[in-house]
């Protein structure tokens, strides 16, 4: 990999549209109006193409005007689409953005001699070509692609810091903002128009896939890895730079494994930013998918933990001074559950000193002795009140307090104890609280 | 585009339209059949709520074509079989969806958030992968680009036989599966409740839906590709509620589309077929948007005759009571009139109008009005409807006689005939006589 200032530029250009993108795209992900930033990247087609036959020049401020104006013009259109027709938000969308498409397809192909669009440079944008388009700001030569985003960036930053609360309280809860006055209608509209906006800066020097990608994938990303409003939005802006800058340098290295000699650096920044989700997605400390599966074998593991504690104390409870204690064979058998999972839970009581061992036998210490009697007591007073309370046969409730049992706060098993009078339905004992 | 410069492009379209044109006719019936299945399957796909499914799915076939055309150079093919090709789209398509759901269950994000997750990422992939294939030594790739905008002239009749063929597929299993599919769009709970496998019949949607797209794509595009599914549905929709209707004007819709797009492209030149197509059924609906049995303008009608009906009930009853508290039938006079409702001199002029035109009141001379036989009597149901309302309200409901009036002002227009012959069981009334009104009647026979 040769890296060189163009390569420099193309990631400068794109981590600033990345995070122009992701701002607006961090709030439609909270309202569950991503798609909203689909529909305004394709429509935005026939506005550069309209702009571009009325006014014959490709002054890149024109384009833009245009655009931005198709951007707005679209989010009035779906909305009126949705309540004149009530029809359904997606499919509003998807007749708008579509129809608004073709448009612009039909147009630039009536027109093909006069609008010199391509629509491919629409769709996959032109990233790698942005370097070669410099202007000069304050003495310096820049990219224009990375003045355009930087300006976006600029005022998306600015807009979201004056109306930090409008658009926090407005995402998360209208009716409470409308009871408030904030005006939540009046906040999307601005925050439509912002989007439209910055989408149709970003997507001439991306393309309009890429700004989908910037727009929805960062902010869904940093959703999954806060629950934090403000810490969100800064996870999405560190995103949204790193979609650009890894997924350039995967442009840069990824053909060659193959024997290629490279790929559309705009693809390879949507992919980037798939590949960071994923690994949200997977990651997350709270909302992953491995920190819930931890949390499932925990909670698994707590509760075969507690069953081999009250099945030794069941045992006790019977068993005459003389008879043997129960073995790790017999607990595995007793408890239905797979051999691994006993084996687990039966290292971790152990290793907590619940358990000792005595030759094969295994006895419950006094530690034990306390959780057992204290899962046994309630596992017996929701028996009593199963029974007693909620009338059901006596040989109907053993499953229902088994589940019980596992998830009964001190506070309700202090509210259950009102019932104990010294015996379960089955006329065993229910321990006392202390010994 | 076929038109040449010795034709007409009447003739053109003409013998495009009845299928004499050899290079036209597999274009039109294959789009034509394209047009029937889209609209129905899409149909339920908008009733499900899930219209940019269709958006995913289609986007992430691109990287289904390119491995697909990866794949068939690798073992040695051409990497041109449209079976093949399409078979790699339509793989992709549903692996799209399966992540969409894994998304969906086992995060917070919801489907847009989803939806638009894997729609950019897949397509971002695609275009990785085609930038791949236009550098393989072997590949000439320049057909796979057609994909994302579609190229329905170059439809060969095997292409359009392919079509058919599928578009049948679809149609007949939407017929098998009819009752179970609606149900699911309708009220999936319900369905699930009643025992039907309501996730397999999910399946079978996205499955057809899926398929379709794949078919679409190649003659009008993958963004067009959605028009297709959600434009002829949202039109139908406008026009009726009922499944059976909803699905066949859709088919329909879709059908007379795909052919009147494809004969405007063979006929005008410079018109891509696809747009085209989108075009018509985009004007299809915003047309239904406005005419359509639950469009703008038929609310905004029924609205209208509302409103009309009510003043008119306001007018009559106001004659009444006013003929009530002199004891006679006497002309009323405009400005009384005008005392007594708010209405503006035009909007009383109007109404008068209007009752004069349904012959409920007669002109006397200078202005002046009298109610006629038929108007005395709907102004008398009018009344007592009022009466028993404000009757039922001060009885049963202990709002105070001074409060009841307004209430009973919105109420007096919808009391249909079951309901005041229960008010009269209840009140104790006579059947249709006029209770008294409970409270003072403002400014009425001022004259008297």
């Amino acid at each position: 990999m040769i890296w060189q200032e163009y390569d420099t530029w193309v990631v400068i250009t794109g981590a600033l549209c990345a995070m122009a993108c992701a701002l607006p795209g961090a709030q439609l992900v909270l309202r569950r109006r991503s798609m909203m930033g689909d529909a305004i990247s394709h429509a935005v087609l026939p506005g550069v193409a309209i702009a571009f036959l009325i006014t014959a020049t490709r002054d890149p401020l024109v384009m833009l005007a245009g655009a931005i104006i198709i951007g707005i013009f679209t989010t009035v259109l779906v909305d009126f689409v949705q309540r004149a027709g009530r029809t359904e938000i997606g499919a509003s969308m998807g007749i708008v953005f579509t129809t608004l498409f073709a448009l612009g397809l039909v147009l630039i192909r009536i027109f093909a001699d006069d609008v010199l669009i391509d629509p491919h440079v629409v769709i996959y944008g032109s990233i790698e070509l942005s370097y070669l388009d410099q202007v000069s700001l304050w003495g310096w030569s820049v990219p224009r692609g990375a003045v355009i985003n930087g300006g976006s960036l600029l005022i998306n930053v600015v807009l979201f810091l004056l109306f930090y609360k409008e658009l926090k309280l407005t995402a998360f809860d209208e009716p409470l903002a409308a009871a408030m006055g904030f005006r939540p209608r009046l906040v999307q509209g601005v925050l439509m128009a912002m989007t439209a906006a910055t989408a149709v800066a970003a997507f001439e020097t991306v393309g309009s896939i890429l700004v989908v990608a910037m727009i929805i994938v960062p902010g869904a990303t940093a959703w999954i890895l806060t629950d934090r409003y403000g810490p969100m939005l800064i996870w999405t802006l560190v995103v949204g730079v790193m979609t650009a800058a890894l997924g350039h340098v995967m442009a840069l290295i990824v053909p060659g494994w193959f024997g290629f000699e490279g790929m559309s650096t705009s693809g390879s920044m949507a992919v980037m930013s798939g590949i960071l989700f994923t690994a949200a997605w997977i990651l997350s400390p709270r909302h992953g998918l491995l920190a819930a599966w931890r949390r499932r074998m925990r909670l698994s593991r707590r509760i075969v933990m507690e069953d081999i504690l009250g099945l030794l104390y069941r045992y006790d409870e019977r068993a005459d001074a003389e008879s043997a204690g129960l073995t790790l064979g017999d607990v595995r058998e007793a408890l239905a559950v797979s051999p691994s999972l006993v084996n687990r839970a039966f290292r971790r009581v152990r290793s907590e000193g619940q358990i000792s061992i005595d030759g094969e036998s295994l006895q419950l210490t006094d530690s034990g002795r306390t959780t057992a009697r204290s899962l046994i007591r309630t596992h017996r007073l929701w028996e009593r009140f199963l029974w007693e309370r909620l009338g059901l046969r006596p040989d109907h409730i053993h499953g229902t307090a088994d589940r019980l049992e596992h998830f009964t706060s001190p506070d309700m098993i202090d509210a259950l104890a009102e019932h104990d009078d010294g015996e379960d339905p089955h006329g065993r004992p229910i321990p006392p609280a202390e010994e | 585009m076929l038109a040449s410069t010795h034709v007409g492009w009447w003739e053109t379209f003409t013998r495009a339209l009845l299928l004499q044109d050899a290079n036209t006719r597999w274009v039109v019936l294959g789009v034509l059949a394209l047009g029937i299945a889209s609209g129905t399957i899409g149909a339920f796909l908008v009733l499900r709520r899930r219209a940019l499914t269709a958006d995913a799915i289609s986007h992430a076939t691109l990287p289904g074509i390119a491995v697909a055309f990866i794949v068939m150079v690798g073992i040695g093919l051409s990497g041109k079989s449209l079976a093949g090709l399409l078979l790699g789209a339509y793989i992709a398509g549903l692996l799209a969806v399966v992540v969409i759901v894994l998304i969906r269950r086992t995060t917070r994000l919801k489907d847009d958030a989803a939806i638009g997750i894997v729609l950019s990422v897949f397509f971002g992939l695609g275009i990785c992968l085609l930038s791949f294939v236009q550098q393989m030594p072997t590949g000439n790739a320049s057909g796979l680009e057609t994909f994302i905008f579609g190229k329905a002239a170059t439809m060969l009749s095997a292409d359009a036989q392919l079509i058919g063929i599928a578009s049948v597929i679809v149609i007949v299993v939407v017929a098998l599966f009819f009752k179970e599919l609606g149900a699911l769009c309708f009220d999936h709970s319900w369905a699930a409740a009643r025992g039907w496998p309501v996730t397999a019949l999910d399946f079978l949607l996205t499955g057809l839906v899926a398929l379709v797209t794949v078919l679409a794509i190649q003659s009008v595009g993958l963004v067009l590709a959605i028009a297709l599914l959600i434009i002829p549905a949202s039109t139908a929709l406008l026009w009726s509620r009922r499944l059976v209707v909803v699905v066949l004007t859709s088919a329909a819709c879709g059908g007379f589309s795909a052919w009147m797009g494809a004969m405007i492209s063979a006929s005008i030149p410079r018109m891509p077929t696809g747009p085209v197509i989108v075009l018509v059924c985009a004007s299809l609906f915003f047309v239904s948007l406005f005419v359509g049995r639950t469009g703008v303008l038929q609310r905004w009608m029924s609205r209208r005759t509302l409103s009309r009906r009510v003043d008119r009930q306001h007018l009559l009853r106001a004659c009444w009571e006013v003929h009530e508290q002199r004891g006679n039938r006497d002309e009323i006079e405009f400005s009384l009139l005008l005392s007594l409702r708010s209405w503006s001199d035009r909007k009383l002029t109007e109404v008068i109008d209007r009752c004069l035109r349904h012959g409920l009141l007669d002109r006397v001379d200078g202005g002046a009005v009298r109610l006629t036989e038929s108007g005395l009597a709907r102004a008398q149901q009018v009344v007592r409807n009022h009466r028993l309302w404000e009757a039922y309200l001060i009885h049963h409901a202990d709002i105070a006689p001074t409060h009841v009036d307004r209430d009973a002002d919105a109420i007096e227009h919808v009391l249909d005939a079951d309901l005041v012959r229960s008010l009269e069981e209840v009140l104790g009334t006579e059947a249709g006589a006029v209770p008294p009104s409970p409270h003072v009647i403002d400014g009425g026979g001022g004259a008297a």
